[in-house]
């Protein structure tokens, strides 16, 4: 039952930070609510496809599938983050100003809302994929243990869920004014962390062969397996030793995102001067 | 001015259908790359009962290796290790072929994910 609650709690946390980020980032846009239910269920159907089809999955490509598979993934979400950033940077002030003139920002908000709504589904589909083969494989066991293995399941999950609120709910005491900057700070790590991920999944499937050397080591002060070292390889990609091709990743990431968000807002100023 | 602004944002902005299509090239391209070889014989693993066996596994350190895990078990477990940077599920009565990168000489733990307590074991890179 413990075992349980530890492997459901783990991945509910890893999904739900993602889902709390983008529920304070959408903080104000009409139908926002709706855009994250359609991902979590998207996400959760999605999880039970890649669960029931996981040796089919892995047998692509010589036996890189799985891999290739969580990378593309995660490359979806990153680019759908670095579109919400940049969506946000050009059309964030108008928004908030614009936010008592009903419709009209159901309008603009809706794009970024499907983008976000790809986000949380990717991020339930990753994280509940490896819960249903868990649970599955439980419930093929049969016996007395398989109603523990569940009862833990569901606190692990009632916990989770739990402090992914206090991470919204954290998130929301920061001055609305503040909050989007926040956000978008918040959203840009995730993408970055994702992106870093994602190299590591095709260095795995063997599509990667350069640098792949530890650059440092910091497993003295956060190892990967703790729980604060799992949430911060969620939040900001955290890695106790990560590679060259890793960061490069990351700061590859970052730097493109910051660029797209200057570019968008740039012109306007240079318009406003002529 | 608003004409402006808005031929700047078609610029910057993709569009839905573009962004579409810059992930089906994305897709394609690596779909097309050149597949991974494997370099060496990969190592035999077995996860029966929840153990792996052998438990403890020797590769050559600063090269890459392979591992062929079998799972003779009826459910599916994840083959997982942070210091190999390795998250692999296998479905029950499969088998996957795990890369391991070229390893600095040392001991690096692995575990089944859904079976922590007795799947257990350790790459030592020498």
């Amino acid at each position: 039952m413990i075992s349980a609650l530890i492997i459901v709690f783990r991945e509910v946390i890893e999904a739900g930070l993602i889902v709390g980020i983008v529920l304070a980032a959408t903080t104000g846009v009409p139908g926002r609510g709706r855009a994250v239910l359609l991902g979590v269920i998207a996400g959760v159907l999605g999880a039970c496809l890649v669960a029931a089809f996981a040796g089919e999955i892995a047998n692509l490509f010589q036996g890189s599938g799985q891999e290739l598979f969580n990378a593309a993934i995660l490359f979806l979400a990153v680019v759908m983050l670095t579109w919400h950033n940049v969506w946000m940077a050009s059309h964030g002030r108008e928004m908030a100003r614009e936010l008592k003139a009903a419709g009209h920002q159901v309008k603009t908000g809706e794009r970024t809302l499907t983008a976000l709504s790809i986000v949380v589904g990717v991020a339930v589909l990753r994280e509940g994929s490896e819960v249903v083969l868990f649970l599955y494989g439980i419930g093929a066991q049969g016996g007395t243990s398989a109603a523990a293995m569940v009862a833990g399941g569901g606190l692990g999950l009632a916990a989770g869920a739990v402090v992914s609120a206090l991470m919204y709910f954290g998130l929301l005491t920061i001055p609305a004014g503040k909050l989007f900057q926040v956000t978008s700070g918040l959203i840009t790590l995730l993408a970055a962390g994702m992106a870093a991920q994602a190299v590591i999944f095709l260095q795995n499937g063997g599509w990667l062969e350069f640098l792949t050397g530890t650059v440092w080591d910091t497993g003295w002060l956060i190892q990967d397996d703790s729980l604060t070292g799992r949430m911060l390889h969620t939040l900001i990609g955290y890695s106790q030793a990560p590679n060259g091709a890793q960061l490069v990743a990351y700061g590859a990431t970052i730097a493109v995102i910051l660029v797209l968000m200057r570019l968008v807002n740039a012109p306007r100023q240079k318009h406003g001067h002529a | 001015m608003v004409q402006a602004d808005h031929s700047q944002l078609d610029l910057y902005l993709p569009r839905e259908h573009e962004m579409k299509k810059l992930l089906l090239g994305f897709v394609l391209t690596v779909a097309a790359a050149i597949p991974p070889v494997w370099s060496d014989e990969p190592v035999t693993l077995h996860l029966k009962n929840h153990k792996f066996s052998p438990s403890v596994i020797k590769v050559k350190a600063n090269k890459p290796s392979m591992i062929t895990l079998y799972n003779d078990d009826d459910g599916a477990d994840e083959f997982d290790s942070s210091s190999l940077k390795v998250e692999r599920v296998v479905p029950g009565h499969d088998k996957a072929n795990i890369r391991i990168r070229a390893l600095a000489p040392g001991k690096y733990p692995f575990m089944g994910e859904f079976h922590s307590a007795t799947a257990q074991g350790v790459v030592i890179a020498e």
